[in-house]
């Protein structure tokens, strides 16, 4: 009976492992998006591929697509021709997790000089060349360097030609590479762990415990999905997009045991970089249905195959090969939105409403007015989220990411990265959706060049034009908002300047509310008001607030 | 007899109350029930029940040395001060906004932990400091006036001020708090470059506001303990242990309390730390493991390892982020849900979870037969034969196996259809997989193995499994020291007075400015100074320096310590020389190419302690007969072995009992498991080795 038991402790142990394996490249990444963002991911599979356990990371994008991608290196690679000391990789958006920044690294691992398994880790980098992180390139070929799967060292030997190619293109080669060794080191540093593990248990292969993993988890998932009622729940959902509206359209099919989401009736590609490979849109429908559904169950084969996900091929959330996918999170961070409201026909009072969901990143290019001030050029990077749906239960956070994970960066230390004054990063008043239950606030953000600087930023931010809706009577969230602090509109999408002395303002979505507004209790609305949550008119209009 | 030596260490813990007194015969101790409404009484209790013993003189007593959790459980309960909070304008809800992530990120419910102070109590002014200090928009006194009249028609009992870049420069701050003490010159009054001089904004912001929302509460407990023990016949001056292992007055603590939030912890870690040195031991993990959880912490050449920001209050299953951040100088230390009293139960896969909820002391474990019924960790030990049902805590508390079997049948057992010795080995194992995790994780963030470090454990739960860890983690060499139940109260007494004074300077190592550093190192050590005079007198000091510094463009500092001395411009290749070795030393490797800077600098200056007497240390010896034999379930093993069963003062210096065995005392029992051998020592202390090493060391 102590079998059991020992496989739960070493269940346990890996998931550890994989924790530990995602701090260690967390720590010593260059790329602010995976230290301050977790932008990465870390996994162990084992020998046929299915994956044993997985880190919780910032990045659900990174949850199923690392899932998948160490079968693609097996078959790429060939079995015959996998060796001791071998380290692989990728940056394939299409057999990685969606555009070219981020990079894959798996490493086979051995046990008396058998093939037992492979760690796997991945990153976002810094820089990959092209044009940069942003969704101006029209074909994936302007993005960047492409790196099929290939060895990035055979049985120990790194693989010089490569690293020098991947030295002259990109802006960033020293802690691009160094961030690629770092990855290959994490996976070491695994395998010593598992290594260790296996003498302290005795066991001399991975698929009894991979098998005992993924049933386990397949069982208790499946229990989850067959409690669900059958059915089919469709829905739909219109954002922003590049230039013109995206609609993102669900059938959730609920049979037994099976459940399925389907995008057909999606909207086709857009010639912006703002496509979604198939695996990044099956990542989040997949983290929106789990969270809903199984929070529970960790990370692996048995737990993500039970969620069928599937799309027209070509449409903007399948995007084909040779589709520009640079800022694919953007309509990827939305994918759960629509997800969840087609769940919620299904499970009422359990999902919340729609949210801002799209991160509001800002690349800001910090440029001298003056080209011959001799005053050097300087890029800062913010994250920035609004407001989550209001809940069944309670109301959405304000100014919080989700489905992303990412964490904002100390304005103050954002200050010491290049020359810009951040006026203002506060709650915006009134942007929470009306409802029994409130939806999250966004955020204000003003932002002004220093003293001899203007700045260009690319945005990338949807819910201008389609604001978070509500659930059940809960009113639409604020609608986001560019402009500049004198009044004058700026677009969602693409490069823009700011001039010196001229203030960047950016409004921040906020979440939708749930349930009917005159359900919220009264002295909760005066308390939101006193607090300056919601604006007086609000109170009185939405709210039915009387007296003064 | 010489008086001067009779100090007294004071501990207040959330259930106990303990005392060491450290007189010319040695170390006496005493424990009392905390007194919530009067903490003072319980301390002069406990002080009276300890002299008796000692047969000291109240009157004879020299200095009295405290620490508190009560500091931590009024931020935890939000019993604080009636608030206010000054800030910049289109800073207001920086407290509120954190960094803007979830902590779990597979719960749609999530809660985030509220602000100190709710928004309408956040009231901003227009005003702006540049990221160097200079002033962006000036302070206008008309609306700093309206403000401060606003303030107070509040009705606040306490303000906090934090401006952006008031590390930087500080006039603003000090500006208001100059307004706000004219219009009510009694008004507690924290300003977060005095309190918190660092860059981050809602680190700074937050620490500040614990301050002030603690202040009032804190500064008035000490005046009446101080006042206590005086009417009581104690004159000795009061010092108070703070989070980073040192001693300040208790003035300082009544002004700065958020610096006393970790005590009890960093008394625990200095008592290991005085171990340490007694053995000898350069690399030592301390295990302090209670009844709800348990604490680790690196331990090198005698000196805990230090953070400068920490979380209190964690509100979610101890999870990072899921409390508040604190920037104060802290003893380094991961604190895991897991004692003896953490509940396990089965989940949605049907597998056992152990904690992070605890059955605590009310109602306690099952067998406690005090109507518990969830199984927990010392149910499991009892039903292994850890844990004697006849000696518990001195026989105080007799122990109910059958309730055990009971709890563990009802939660475990049906579930999952193992037997209850089988779910009670599961609880265990578990329990102990989660400890030894969090040490493995602590160790590699550290850049160090773990195996090359020897365990010191302390905490009425260490001695049952520190054993099982060690064989979990390779670890060697374990060392259970004596008094282990009330290690923070010796601790104090063993610690310096000590002071760290810390300020943001932002600089590129290739435009490092040594004049403007070297003037903040001077102002930051004359601070530093006249608080450790204030304790230690003229007494001899070390000053120890830090420089917080990264890669350009990196998110995190690493800390780099450095040889305290007046910079000179060439200096810059050393100072990234030391960056580059404890870079390497932390991941590893460099990166050639990246430009260095400093963001924040910290100084310590500590008093210097006599030299610690060394152990006199035995790694084997003459076996003990165990007259007694007893059972218990070895883990490794899968199995029930035969242990010998020994007194704790039969195994004198030298003494040797190979393992399985159990070593029994008033309080508590260590478990020696099978691949271990456990041997006296000259103070007092178990040695627990590996057998396999013990050869290795002997045949050497």
């Amino acid at each position: 009976m102590t079998q059991a038991i020992d496989y739960q402790i070493m269940w346990n142990r890996l998931i550890a492992v994989v924790e530990e394996q995602a701090t260690t490249m967390i720590r010593t990444a260059f790329s602010t998006s995976v230290r301050e963002a977790g932008d990465l991911s870390a996994g162990l599979f084992d020998v046929r591929g299915r994956m044993m356990a997985q880190a919780v990371t910032g990045t659900p994008g990174h949850v199923n697509a690392m899932a998948e991608s160490v079968t693609h290196f097996v078959r790429e690679i060939g079995r015959q021709n996998i060796f001791e000391g071998d380290v692989f990789i990728t940056n394939d958006p299409w057999l990685g997790t969606g555009h070219l920044h981020d990079i894959t690294v798996v490493s086979p691992t051995f046990r008396d000089g058998r093939h037992i398994g492979f760690f796997a880790c991945t990153a976002h980098v810094v820089d990959i060349g092209g044009r940069g992180f942003g969704p101006d390139g029209t074909e994936v070929y302007e993005e960047g360097l492409q790196i099929p799967i290939l060895k990035f060292a055979e049985r120990g030997e790194v693989d010089r030609t490569l690293v020098a190619m991947i030295r002259a293109n990109t802006r960033e080669p020293d802690p691009v590479v160094g961030d690629i060794y770092s990855l290959a080191a994490c996976n070491e540093a695994g395998d010593r762990r598992l290594q260790s593990m296996m003498a302290e248990f005795g066991i001399d292969e991975l698929e009894g415990l991979s098998d005992f993993i993924v049933d386990t988890s397949r069982a208790a998932t499946l229990k989850r999905i067959a409690a669900l009622p059958d059915g089919e729940f469709i829905n739909e959902m219109q954002v922003d997009g590049y230039d013109i509206p995206v609609r993102m359209a669900v059938k959730l099919t609920v049979e037994g045991e099976r459940l399925k989401a389907d995008f057909d009736g999606t909207s086709g590609p857009s010639k912006f970089g703002v496509n979604v490979p198939m695996v990044y849109t099956r990542a989040y429908a997949c983290y929106g249905l789990k969270c809903a559904i199984a929070p529970a169950v960790p990370n692996n084969t048995g737990s993500l195959e039970p969620f069928v996900i599937t799309a027209p091929d070509g449409c903007i959330l399948a995007a084909r090969r040779p589709a520009p996918v640079s800022t694919r999170h953007v309509l990827g961070h939305l994918v759960p939105d629509v997800v969840l409201g087609a769940l919620h026909k299904c499970l009422p009072k359990v999902v919340p409403a729609e949210g801002a969901s799209a991160l509001w990143n800002i690349q800001i290019s910090a440029r001298p007015t003056d080209p011959a001030s001799g005053l050097r050029n300087r890029e800062v990077l913010m994250f920035n989220s609004g407001g989550t749906g209001a809940r069944p239960a309670a109301d959405g956070l304000s100014a919080t990411a989700f489905p992303s994970g990412v964490s904002t960066m100390s304005v103050e230390a954002t200050e010491h990265v290049g020359p810009i004054v951040v006026w203002r990063k506060d709650l915006r008043e009134g942007s929470g959706g009306a409802g029994q239950f409130r939806g999250g606030l966004g955020q204000t953000i003003e932002i002004e060049p220093r003293q001899g600087y203007d700045f260009y930023f690319n945005a990338m931010f949807d819910r201008i034009e389609n604001p978070a809706r509500g659930r059940d009577g809960g009113g639409l969230g604020g609608a986001g908002k560019v402009a500049l602090a004198d009044g004058m509109k700026l677009a969602g999408k693409g490069r823009q300047k700011v001039e010196n002395g001229s203030r960047l303002v950016l409004s921040l979505p906020g979440g939708g509310g749930y349930g009917a507004p005159n359900q919220r209790p009264k002295d909760q609305v005066q308390a939101d008001l006193d607090a300056g949550y919601i604006t007086h008119q609000q109170a009185v209009e939405d709210y039915g607030l009387t007296g003064d | 007899m010489n008086n001067s030596k009779i100090r007294v260490g004071v501990d207040i813990g959330g259930t106990f109350t303990d005392v060491a007194i450290e007189h010319p015969g040695g170390i006496e101790t005493a424990k009392v029930l905390t007194n919530y409404a009067e903490p003072e009484q319980a301390i002069l209790d406990a002080i009276v029940k300890a002299a008796d013993r000692a047969g000291v003189a109240l009157a004879d007593i020299h200095q009295v040395i405290h620490g508190t959790t009560l500091v931590t459980n009024a931020l935890i309960e939000r019993r604080g001060a009636k608030l206010a909070f000054i800030t910049t304008e289109g800073f207001r809800d920086v407290v509120e906004m954190r960094s803007e992530n979830r902590f779990e990120q597979y719960d749609l419910n999530l809660e985030l932990p509220k602000p100190l102070v709710p928004r309408k109590d956040r009231f901003t002014l227009n005003e702006r400091m540049s990221a160097e200090g200079d002033v962006l928009l000036a302070l206008d006194p008309a609306e700093v006036e309206a403000l401060v009249a606003r303030v107070l028609a509040g009705g606040y009992d306490a303000v906090a001020v934090g401006f952006l870049h008031s590390y930087a420069n500080t006039a603003h701050e000090i500006a208001v708090e100059a307004a706000l003490r004219a219009a009510a010159p009694d008004l507690s009054i924290s300003i977060s470059s005095v309190i918190s001089p660092q860059m981050r904004e809602f680190e700074r912001f937050n620490t500040v506001i614990a301050n002030a929302y603690v202040q009032p509460q804190v500064a008035s407990y000490l005046d009446r303990l101080v006042a206590k023990l005086r009417a009581d016949g104690i004159a000795a001056p009061v010092f108070m242990m703070h989070s980073g292992g040192g001693l300040i007055s208790v003035e300082t603590a009544s002004r700065e309390p958020v610096r006393l939030l970790e005590s009890g912890p960093a008394g625990g870690a200095i008592y290991a730390a005085d171990f340490a040195k007694a053995h000898g031991l350069e690399k030592v993990l301390s295990f302090d493991m209670g009844g709800t959880t348990a604490k680790i912490c690196l331990i090198e050449d005698g000196t805990p390892r230090t953070a400068n920001t920490f979380e209190v209050a964690r509100t979610y299953r101890f999870k990072k982020g899921s409390g508040m951040p604190v920037s104060t100088p802290v003893v380094e230390m991961v604190e895991i849900g897991a004692g003896g009293g953490s509940i396990a139960h089965v989940d949605s896969m049907g597998q056992i979870r152990v904690g992070p909820q605890s059955a605590a002391s009310e109602p306690g474990p099952a067998c406690y037969q005090r109507g518990g019924v969830e199984p927990t960790v010392s149910d499991s030990n009892l039903m292994l034969g850890r844990l004697d049902p006849d000696n518990f805590a001195g026989g105080a508390i007799p122990l109910s196996i059958a309730l055990s079997e009971q709890a563990l049948m009802s939660r475990i057992c049906e579930a999952t259809g193992l037997s209850a010795r089988d779910a009670a080995f599961g609880v265990t194992e578990m329990v102990d997989e989660n400890m030894a995790n969090a040490a493995r994780v602590h160790t590699v963030e550290n850049g160090r193995d773990i195996e090359a470090f020897t365990m010191i454990a302390f905490g009425g739960g260490a001695p049952l499994h520190a054993c099982r860890l060690c064989e979990k983690l390779g670890i060697d060499a374990l060392i259970i020291p004596p008094g282990a139940g009330v290690g923070s109260a010796i601790g104090f007494l063993k610690a310096p007075f000590s002071y760290e004074a810390s300020k943001g300077i932002f600089q590129r190592l290739n435009e490092f400015e040594p004049d403007a550093v070297n003037s903040a190192l001077k102002s930051l050590e004359d601070e530093a100074r006249s608080f450790v005079k204030a304790g230690a007198g003229d007494a001899d000091t070390t000053t120890k320096l830090t420089a917080y510094m990264r890669y350009s463009g990196q998110g995190y500092e690493i800390p780099v310590v450095l040889p305290y001395r007046t910079f000179a411009p060439e200096d810059r290749s050393a100072l990234q020389a030391a960056f580059e070795d404890t870079y390497r030393m932390l991941f590893g490797r460099t990166i050639e190419g990246l430009a260095v800077e400093i963001t924040n600098w910290s100084l310590v200056v500590a008093s210097v302690l006599s030299e610690v007497p060394s152990a006199s240390r035995h790694l084997t010896g003459l076996p003990v007969d165990a007259r007694r034999t007893r059972q218990f379930y070895d883990a490794a093993l899968r199995d029930i072995v035969t242990a010998s069963e020994v007194d704790r003062e039969s195994l004198t210096p030298g003494a040797v009992v190979s393992g399985p065995a159990v070593v029994v005392e008033r309080n508590t029992s260590t478990i020696v498991t099978s691949a271990y051998t456990v041997t006296g020592q000259g103070d007092g202390s178990l040695l627990l080795q590996r057998k396999q090493s013990v050869q290795n060391e002997v045949a050497a």
